[in-house]
Order: C-alpha cells, then structure tokens, then sequence
C-alpha cells in the first residue's frame, strides 16, 4: 500500500527573519462568497471615498477688496497665477504658498480679461478701454506699465498666441495686436457678422491660426488669422460666457453659455454640438478644461463650482462653501491636480480636482489599495447604493430648490411640446437635444 | 502549429473549469460601440485572469496526500491505523492520538484553521486545546447538560449550548454572554462570513443571532417540530436542517417559510453534511439509508445502506465523507465527483476504524489536514486519513499559521467585509448582477412615438358572471362621470355583450318549454 499523508510543520512557515510567508490557492472553493465580499467591499469603498471628500484647501492671500472677474495661468509656470477684480487691481499669486507675490492698480474699470506672453509679462485688459502690458516678474510691484493700448470701447476678453508675440482683445471687434511692433494700434482687425459685443476669445494653442469667439449677439464665431476671415458661425439660443479649446483634442471646445448648460462643440461641425453638459441652475459664467483634456470646471452664478467629465452629462463634483458668492472664473492648475475659483466675494479658492484625493508621498501598500477602491466603485457603480452614496453631494439649499423648479419647468415644457405633437396632423421630425439648441450655422 | 493551439484551446477549457466566471457575455450583441469595445475589454480581462490563475498553480506548494493499493487484490479500507502511523513521518503520526474522558457523549469542533479543538461532553464538561501541541486553552465544568457547541468566528470565542441557554465564552473559558433570547438549544451553527450565530431547539424555532452587533436578526418557527440535525452549506449560508419525518428544509434569514423541502428519508434525519462548494449534500436517516443529493437540483445521486442508523456525517475538503454509525467510522472516497456527469455508486469504502465499543458521537475532519477527529462516549480519537485535507491553504483566507497580528487583522478586515444576512441565497453569486427585466421595462416606456395600447381592445370579450373582465375594468377604471369617446365605446360593448346574452338566455327558455323556461339563468 502506498501512503502519503499531509504533513506540515509549524516552523516551515516562517522565513529566517520571523516574517510569514503568503500562501495563495486560488481555487475558487477556498474563497466563498467572493463576489458578495467584493461587493461590500466596494460599498465601503465608495462610503471612505465620501468621508474623504475634502475638497477645499486654501484661499490665496487675502484675495481682492472686490470680486474677481479674470484669471489667467502663466504656460511656463506652475506655481505663477495672475488673477484680476473689480476695481481694477492685478495681482499675481504663488501657489505654492498661497500668497500674494505682486500686485498692482492696474486699471480704473473691471478688469475683464488677462493673458501672459510667451516672454512672462502680464497683459490685462479693463472696461476702460485700456490694455496694459506689466513684467511681474522684474518689476516690484505698483510699478508702471511697460506698454498701453488704448481701444475705442471697454475691452471683454484677451487672449495670446500660442507661439507668435500677437495676442487678441474683443470689445464689439476683435483687435489683433503685434507685440513686437512699436505701433500701439492693432495690426489687424475682425469684424464679426453679428453686431453684439464680444463676450470672449480664444486662441487654439494647438491649431495656433485659430480664434473663437462668442458674442451677446448668441454667435459662436472662429477666425483664421491666416486669412483674416470668418471660417463659421453658429447660432445658438442663448448667448455664450465662455469659450475654452479641449488642448488634447485641438478642435473640439466648450462654451459656457447663458441657458445654464455646458456645450461641447466640434469646430468641424457647428451644427450640432458633441455633448451637453446639464447641472448648473444659473447662468455658466466661465468654463475650463484640464489640461489632461478629460475633464472640464465650470463656475456659475449660482455661486457653485462643477467639475465635469468630459463624456457624461452631468457633473462629476459640486464645490460650495457659505460665503462663496456668484462664481466668475474658474481654471484648473496645469497640473490638473487641483482647481481655483474667484467669486464676487473678492476670493480665490483653492480646490482640489479629486476631493478625496490627497496630494501626500504614498506608501506603495496605500497607492494599491486606493487603485484596488477605485476599481472596485468602478465595477460596481451600476448597484443602487453605490450609485447612490457616489453620487450623493450636499448642495445649498437655494440650488437645490432652483433645481427642482428647474426640473419641473423643463418638464412642463417637454409635456407642451409632447401634447402639441399629439394633436397636429404632421408632427414634424423629433431633432435631438444636441441639435435642438443650435439656431443658425454659417 | 495547429497542435499547439489545440493545446492552448484545452488548457483555456481547463482553467475555465475551475476558475471561469460563467457563461461569457454575447459581445458581438451589443449595439453600443462604447459598450461593446468595454465588454471586450472585460472578456478579455476575464480570460486573461482565468489562465494566469491556472497557471499560478504551479506556484502550488503541496500535493495532497493518498492511500493507493499497490496490487489488485490490497483493498484500502482494510489499511489500520498502525499501517498509516508506521508509514507516514513522525510529526505526522503523532497527530493521531486518544483522549479518554469521562463525562461523555462528546462533541467535537475544529476551528475554522484547524488549530484548536473544542470538546464539550454532555455532562457539562467543555474544554477547548491546542491539539497539535497538546495544550489546553480552557476547561470548564459546567455542571449541567450541555447539547452542542461551537467556535465563532476566530479561537477567541465559543457558543456552548446548555441546558436551558446559549452561553458564549471567551478563549480563556470566561463566561461572556448569556443569550437568554435561545432557549434548549439542540443544534447550532456559526455563518463565519455573516456573523451569524443560528441554532434551533426542541421547540423548533430557528433564531438567527448577529455575533457582531448582538442583535437577534429573526426568529422562524419550522413547524415541523424539534429537529433532528442541521448542518450550514458553505457555499450560500444556507441551513439545511434535517427533521422527525424524514424532510430536510431548506433555510435562510428571508425566508419564514423554507425556501426547499425534500422528503429524503422514511424515518427521522439523523445527520446532514454538505461539501464545500455547495454541490452535494450527504444525509443519514433512522432508516438506514445514507444518499447523496444533488443540491443545485434537489436529486438523489445515489444511495447507500448503513448497518446502523448513521448519527454524523462530515466532508473533507477533498470530499472524504465520514460516516460514523454505531461504534464503526466508514470513510467514503468518491460519492460525488465534480465534473463527473454521472455519478457511479461506490462499492466499498476507503478506510474504517472503530469497532472498539465507543459509541460514535460525532465526526469532524480537521481543515488542512489529513486528519478525522471522532467524538464518543468515552472521549475522543483523532485519526490519520490520508488523502482528506486541503493541501494549500490561502493565507489571506483562513492561514492555519497565523500569528497573534495576523489573527487580528483578519477579524477586523473580516468585521468590515461583513455580509449582511440579507444577502443569503440559495444562488450566492445573484448579488452584483443587473436587474434585467426592469431594464426592458425601461426601454419600452422610452419608446415615445409608439402607439398607446388599447385598453378596450384588451378586454377580453367575456362576458360573463359579476367578474367579467368588461364590468371589471368598467368598475375599476370606469370614470362614472365622465362621458367621452371611450366611455361610450364601453357602454357600446357592454350593451352588445347583455344583448347577445339576453339573446342565447330565450334561445334556452324556448328549448326548455314554458314549464321549466324560469330555471333558464342569465350566465349559464
């Protein structure tokens, strides 16, 4: 008879240093209930992700004496920040620290809109009709301008050219300006179609001919600097705030538009636009992509900030705090990690791109066990209470009540649309949302 | 070339075998472009983990023991303990050892690592040890009748179930609780993965007790009087609880009725085991009978005689199913193989012992191990049984090692990936999966240009009795006052209907005569 029995000794699973050796079977019989298990791990996965969620940091310094209306990041810096408020004051931020490196009293109106060059000098333009050139770099700060261009209206929006020492101003025009030239007038001038003021402009950085414009007048317009010419224009219901280009996929952008919602167009095709973006319940005032290109903030007048995947159609996130007023610009860090918002309460926030994220050295054990959390959400994010407890955020309680009502108006006026296509003879072909909202292409 | 990928193809199909995740996803079906290119995504991820968890079997590091004759005519089940002792190593043969005690009938417990040994004799005496190295954790004399006990979820706590309450003690024999809730308690059993205490007594009501939280979940009464065995399906946390009549039911916390019951034997259900994977079930009745079930589908495989009636059954890891009846033990290799499609009956068994005068109590094979422990009357024998154990453990499972830290993180880590006894099926991997018939739900009502159904049309055209489907949907939805389109359409068909009745009831009193016309009736 041949016999062989099992035999273990208690040393043998020891190595010499007194650490325990991992056995793993993988046999599915030794691990019962393994997918149960795996669900209620994911559920505790997206309950700690919750209780983690701190998505405040910081405010910068001690922010403006009136509210801030104009952002701009420095291309070549990480840490610089230039943002821009009401009475005219310019002040450019360290984000390391948080606090305020140089300012200055920049202009006697708002200050609308602000772009650094390619060389590190600041360009703001204001309400009085003032476009100022400052070095913050190698000035101390009240120091004067390097440059002035004076327009014949109060200025919206700036914006520079990825490469070449031009940047663009719109007021009811778009004024093109040649750094390099002596001359203080504009070396080229795009007139649009519509007769509105311009509300923003932006350059491609990637196809840097590019311009996009929107106007009050509901125009989406892009120019191409290369033929001084309108390349299209769409109409839209309700005028745009804001225009940012996706800097991964060089033609597609966003607009921020009037009617509360985020539209993503693709430059290609105006006639329809790729995704919408629905949460706000105010008026989107400014709107930014990461530079990852995958997601989008959005700030709003409903005194929230939202952060939005670039796919879906509702919002990722919603940032608020008590005093946090009407939101007029929002930018994420160019290292997407985290977020900054300026209200009309004169702040600048801090935020974090991912609230439970934090931005510590991670032990290799701690980095494994966030990546196994997040896939297990991931896997199991169809199950009601996952859904439930991922998505549930605290939102204040005028939003919420100018949601439901919102929901409810939406609704009446698709049960209008609904019943007056019960009761014609030849309804006419249903157009879907995307579509719906453009007016006019040309 | 061709032969190799006919290799690969059956290496594929045998990892599927053990470690596949089911019927895969129809991918070419989806609509969605998105959609499809995920599920692809997933397939492959699927395929990729199945064969990699295949091949991490070489990473293995034991086989598991045998007892293999060496000519035709040597039959295992005549091998002796001595034969095994003699032939094994040292370390290995002195874990077949004898206790003699005095205040039995015994029942035994192993751990679920199969370290300690828990002891309890129906005259009061529980002691808990060490049984590998002969040390005694705790012995208590408790002085009056003690039923059943059992380890929870870790050594650190054991449920003894006295005379007239359920107590549980600490690892140094302290008392801890007194679960008055559980009164004369016969049976019990302990749902390591829900926390869950469960025990039945003579008045055959099954109470289901959170260990975590103290909190009773339910109380079931089993109508069927006091029962005779139960037994826990490790697969699904289902009780299987054996009864006077010879039915077996089925239980879980959701259910206050049994969710199955089976007629398994003519005479009382004298013990149930249930192998690992939750595929097979081994029951013994008073009738002399020991058959083997299918469980996914409730049939008998095959069934078997005892000399005796059989009081305890158990299955190993390997499915060794041990069978103690009178004073003998039978070890039965083989009742049920996995993948086997038809089930053969085996003709004799792999080992036996006993014979000596002890009446068996109770048979329980030790986790990873080799190794029966059999409870009597006069104490408790371990035994060798080559062939029986889980040769490789999961360390981050159950760990037969495991050191004080290690215990302790797996209670917590264990503590909060608690199951909640809501989610106790009969199928336990339902939970994570889609509602898909909502879904369709869902898809018809977004359909927004179809045509809206005729509730009318619908009704069918019956007109019969106070319940007919017309008056039923006139009295229900009828709207009385209200005059339009469809309420004419109804009365219409009402009317057509009381008239065609009326038509077929004179047809009848005409047949009938005038004499017998008035027993003509409306609705016949």
């Amino acid at each position: 008879m041949k016999i062989m029995a099992l035999s273990k000794s208690q040393t043998a699973h020891r190595t010499d240093n007194f650490v325990e050796k991992t056995a793993r079977n993988l046999d599915p019989a030794l691990h019962p209930f393994a997918r149960a298990r795996e669900y209620v791990r994911a559920v505790n996965a997206t309950k700690l992700e919750r209780v983690f969620a701190a998505p405040f940091i910081s405010q910068l310094g001690r922010g403006h004496e009136d509210g801030v209306y104009a952002f701009a990041k420095d291309p070549y810096s990480l840490e610089r920040f230039a943002s821009g408020s009401g009475d005219g004051v310019v002040k450019v931020w360290d984000l390391s620290d948080q606090s305020e490196m140089w300012r200055t009293q920049a202009h006697s109106g708002i200050v609308k809109g602000m772009a650094w060059t390619r060389d590190r000098k600041l360009l703001s333009c204001s309400s009085d009709k003032a476009i100022k050139l400052y070095s913050p770099y190698d000035t101390p700060s009240n120091s004067s301008p390097s440059a002035t261009y004076l327009g014949a209206s109060g200025f919206t929006s700036i914006t520079h050219h990825r490469s070449l020492p031009t940047f663009a101003a719109s007021s009811s025009i778009i004024s093109i300006y040649d750094l390099s030239r002596p001359s203080s007038s504009p070396s080229e001038v795009l007139t649009p179609n519509s007769s509105g003021t311009i509300n923003a402009v932006s350059f491609n950085q990637v196809e840097t001919s590019i311009l996009a414009s929107c106007d009050l007048d509901r125009a989406i317009c892009l120019y191409d600097l290369r033929t001084s010419s309108q390349i299209s224009k769409a109409t839209l219901s309700l005028s745009a705030n804001s225009i940012s280009w996706n800097p991964m996929e060089a033609f597609n952008f966003a607009v921020g538009s009037e009617d509360h919602n985020i539209y993503i167009f693709d430059m290609r095709n105006l006639s329809r636009s790729l995704n919408i973006l629905k949460d706000h319940v105010a008026a989107v005032m400014d709107v930014d992509f990461s530079p990852t290109g995958e997601e989008l903030v959005s700030a709003s007048y409903d005194r929230t900030v939202r952060l939005w995947n670039r796919a879906s159609g509702h919002s990722r996130d919603v940032y608020h705090t008590k005093r946090m007023q009407r939101v007029f610009c929002a930018a994420y860090t160019p290292d997407s990690k985290y977020v900054l918002s300026g209200s009309d309460d004169g702040n600048i926030r801090l935020w974090r791109a991912h609230a439970s994220e934090r931005s510590g050295i991670k032990s290799a054990r701690q980095r494994q066990k966030l990546e196994y959390d997040a896939s297990l959400i991931e896997r199991y994010k169809h199950m009601p209470e996952i859904k439930r407890i991922h998505r549930h955020r605290h939102v204040p309680k005028q939003v919420k009540k100018a949601g439901e009502i919102k929901r409810e108006e939406i609704k009446a006026i698709q049960r209008r649309v609904e019943n007056r296509r019960k009761h014609s003879k030849a309804p006419a072909k249903r157009k879907s949302e995307r579509e719906k909202i453009v007016l006019a292409v040309d | 070339m061709a032969q190799d990928s006919d290799i690969q193809l059956r290496r594929r199909k045998e990892a599927e075998k053990t470690y596949g995740r089911g019927r895969k996803i129809p991918v070419k079906s989806a609509r969605d472009k998105k959609l499809r290119g995920n599920l692809k995504n997933l397939e492959n991820k699927y395929k990729d983990a199945t064969i990699r968890a295949k091949d991490a079997e070489i990473l293995l590091e034991n086989t598991g023991g045998y007892l293999e004759p060496e000519t035709e005519l040597e039959r295992t089940y005549k091998t002796t303990q001595d034969d095994i002792k003699r032939s094994v190593p040292v370390s290995t043969a002195q874990m077949g050892f004898e206790l003699k005690l005095e205040a039995g009938p015994y029942v035994s417990e192993y751990t679920r690592n199969g370290r300690e040994l828990l002891l309890a004799g129906r005259k009061g005496h529980v002691a808990t040890m060490d049984w590998r190295a002969g040390k005694l954790g705790c012995e208590l004399q408790l002085g009056e009748t003690v039923r059943d006990a059992r380890w929870l979820h870790n050594n650190q706590l054991f449920a003894v179930a006295q005379k007239k309450y359920v107590y549980i003690y600490d690892r140094a024999g302290v008392e801890i609780h007194c679960l008055t809730k559980h009164v004369e308690v016969t049976n019990m059993e302990f749902l390591p993965y829900h926390y869950l205490l469960a025990t039945v007594g003579n008045a055959g009501y099954l109470k289901y007790q959170d260990v975590s939280t103290g909190q009773m979940v339910i109380e079931l009464p089993t109508k069927l009087g006091s029962p005779t065995s139960m037994t826990q399906n490790p697969h699904n946390a289902i009780l299987h609880m054996g009864h006077q009549n010879g039915t077996v039911t089925l239980w879980s916390p959701n259910s206050t009725t049994p969710l199955v019951k089976l007629l398994a034997h003519r005479g009382p259900v004298r013990s149930i085991a249930v192998d690992r994977e939750g595929r097979y079930m081994v029951s013994t009745g008073q009738d002399l009978k020991m058959s083997v079930w299918d469980v996914r589908m409730f049939k008998e495989v095959n069934s078997y005689f005892t000399r005796q009636p059989a009081a305890t059954v158990s299955i190993s890891d390997r499915g060794l199913t041990a069978v103690g009846w009178g004073t003998q033990t039978s070890i039965w290799r083989g009742l049920f193989t996995k993948h086997a499609l038809e089930q053969e009956k085996i003709q004799s068994p792999y080992l036996a012992w006993g014979g000596e005068g002890k009446r068996i109590e109770r048979v329980r094979w030790c986790p990873f191990e080799d190794i029966l422990g059999v409870s009597t009357d006069r104490g408790f024998s371990s035994i060798l049984v080559p062939g029986a154990g889980e040769p490789n453990f999961d360390s981050l499972e159950v760990n037969p090692y495991e050191t004080t830290k290690q215990r302790q993180e797996a209670e917590v880590k264990s503590l909060l990936n608690k199951l909640q006894p809501e989610m106790i099926t009969l199928n336990p991997d339902y939970i994570g999966n889609l509602d898909l018939a909502s879904a369709e739900q869902r898809q018809a009502e977004k359909d927004l240009d179809k045509t809206p159904l005729d509730p009318i049309a619908d009704v069918k055209n019956r007109g019969r009795g106070k319940n007919s489907s017309l008056r039923k949907y006139l009295r229900k939805k009828g709207s009385k006052n209200i005059i339009d389109e469809r309420r004419l359409k109804i009365e219409e068909l009402r009317k057509a209907q009381n008239d065609k009745q009326n038509k077929r009831l004179k047809a009848v009193e005409e047949e009938l005569g005038p004499a017998l016309g008035r027993f003509a009736r409306k609705g016949a």
